[in-house]
């Protein structure tokens, strides 16, 4: 990767295109307004028979979705990897990440905050969990996040999200364990 | 992490191996007796739960298609530690494979932790590569992101992170514990081995760290060993945090140290290894001997380290990384009092599992 190409850009904001690998991204947006916004958009019997008629629809559900990504992709950085973590991720997008990490910050974070691939940028995990302590839900981050689904990559998150679809990304904030695991 | 020169640290996470004080009554297998398949007793483990304090040191393989280096490497630490990490491309650049450089360390006589990361391979590969371990008698494994290749000899690389380290923990455990693949498949038979993971104390943000711990604990995190403590009061407000959660009760936690062996490889810690930090005073004393003192100084601060760390309350053990300075690991643990297991000539205790 032409990572010194790659290093020098904004420090925040999402880049204008889509660039070949992922890089943090500091959401445009207030955490505090998106966690607001997430209760207009909580799955109901209106959104459900919305979100079936998009499907139904091919050319609807294309325009659709390429408006689902404009928009995030302006505040967010969306990658379009079909399986929204933002609700629980402070509203930073994990997928951001050089590493796509789904669960937490990687080890290699500056004492800054700088972001170990990209110094230029501020590593996305710091800025969600700042933004998720922000609105007392830093223990969302606890949740385990489930391997990423491939197939639904370029997919609308929204439709499945109002399809009730999306349940089942993440686990609720006490994991169970197993038996077994862990020392006794 | 990025490659160090000399002291450095393989992966983003947590390379380690230590030798141990000596665990009274842990039985070693028969000499002799080869390992059955897929059920590989780990003596590091058993030495962690009979509470002695542990030493695990790490172990890079080569640049070169040589099992004899590791094999003498291994024989350097043979009694001094209780097992040693055999890191998987450290600092993203190619080494030998680590499942072979453990079977290596396996036949030398010192138990391994084979390192795995995410970087390299995806979901089908990581699991293909937990079973090898297991059916080939590896004990104990050791999940972590790993270096992005930006850091590493292949820049030009694909990075893959399919998983990421707490995926790849819940996914091993799963694979263990209940005997499935990800994709729900059934394993038989499944798995066995100790399963560890890596933290880095000291990187931001600091009010997630332990909690983050928790997190690879409750998805499957046996041990854990941690990135450099270079500052032990840092990593002493660290557990701190890890004790209110109570998770040194539920998870061996070992300390990572290591000796800065030269001015330059110090220059390399502050400036290209990421996650690290070196706290000024460290620094100054080191630049305030002549320089070829430098390394005598290092080995000492690392001893007193050491030293610091035995009295953390909660802390099981240190995981020694000194890669490509492994000869300097007995006379560090020598310094910090934690003399060799077994006298020299008994060392086969560690190893003799390897058949």
């Amino acid at each position: 990767m032409s990572v010194s190409s790659n290093g020098g850009g904004p420090a925040t904001g999402p880049p204008r295109d889509a660039p070949p690998s992922p890089r943090p991204v500091t959401p445009r947006v207030s955490a505090r307004s998106l966690y607001l916004l997430h209760h207009l958009m909580q799955p109901n019997a209106g959104y459900r028979r919305l979100a079936a008629w998009l499907e139904a629809v091919p050319w609807l559900r294309r325009l659709f979705t390429a408006a689902e990504k404009g928009v995030k992709q302006e505040i967010f950085g969306c990658r379009m990897c079909g399986q929204c973590s933002l609700p629980t991720t402070g509203y930073a997008c994990p997928m951001t990440c050089p590493k796509q990490l789904r669960n937490g910050p990687c080890g290699g974070v500056g004492a800054d905050g700088r972001c170990e691939v990209y110094p230029a940028m501020r590593c996305v995990w710091v800025v969600a969990f700042e933004r998720a302590e922000s609105q007392g839900r830093a223990g969302d981050l606890l949740r385990l996040q489930f391997p990423v689904d491939h197939r639904l990559s370029g997919q609308s998150s929204w439709i499945r999200y109002w399809q009730g679809r999306d349940e089942g990304l993440w686990t609720e904030l006490d994991p169970p364990r197993p038996a077994g695991a862990g020392r006794a | 992490m990025t490659q160090p020169a000399d002291a450095a640290r393989p992966a983003a996470a947590a390379p380690p191996a230590a030798g141990t004080v000596p665990p009274a009554g842990t039985a070693p297998p028969a000499a002799g007796t080869a390992p059955p398949p897929a059920a590989a007793p780990s003596r590091f483990r058993a030495t962690l739960e009979s509470g002695a304090f542990t030493v695990t040191a790490e172990i890079g393989p080569p640049r070169g298609a040589d099992a004899g280096a590791i094999e003498r490497k291994v024989t350097l630490l043979r009694g001094w530690v209780t097992a040693v990490n055999i890191t998987d491309n450290q600092g993203a650049s190619v080494r030998l494979s680590s499942w072979a450089g453990s079977l290596a360390a396996q036949a030398a006589g010192v138990e391994p932790i084979m390192q795995l990361t995410c970087r390299d391979r995806n979901r089908i590969a990581l699991q293909s590569e937990l079973l090898g371990a297991s059916a080939m008698g590896i004990p104990n494994v050791l999940v972590m992101t790993g270096d992005h290749p930006k850091f590493g000899d292949h820049a030009s690389a694909k990075p893959v992170f399919d998983l990421d380290s707490v995926q790849l923990l819940w996914a091993a455990r799963t694979m263990r514990d209940e005997g499935k693949l990800l994709s729900g498949r059934t394993l038989s038979p499944p798995p066995r081995w100790f399963l560890g993971s890596v933290e880095n104390p000291s990187a931001p943000p600091a009010g997630f760290r332990a909690a983050r711990l928790g997190k690879k604990i409750a998805a499957g995190a046996q041990f854990v060993q941690t990135q450099y403590v270079f500052d032990a009061e840092v990593f002493a407000r660290w557990m701190a945090q890890v004790r209110d959660l109570g998770l040194h009760e539920r998870c061996h936690i070992l300390a990572g140290v290591g000796p800065i062996s030269s001015l330059r490889a110090l220059e390399h810690l502050e400036q290209r290894v990421p996650g690290v930090q070196v706290p000024a005073a460290l620094s100054r004393r080191l630049r305030g001997v002549p320089e070829d003192r430098v390394a005598d100084e290092g080995i000492a601060i690392c001893a007193e380290t050491i030293g610091q760390l035995r009295h953390v309350p909660g802390v099981a053990g240190v995981h020694v990384m000194a890669v490509g300075n492994e000869h300097r690991i007995p006379v560090i643990l020598q310094r910090a009092g934690l003399p060799p297991a077994l006298p020299e000539g008994i060392g086969g205790l560690a190893g003799s599992r390897a058949g």
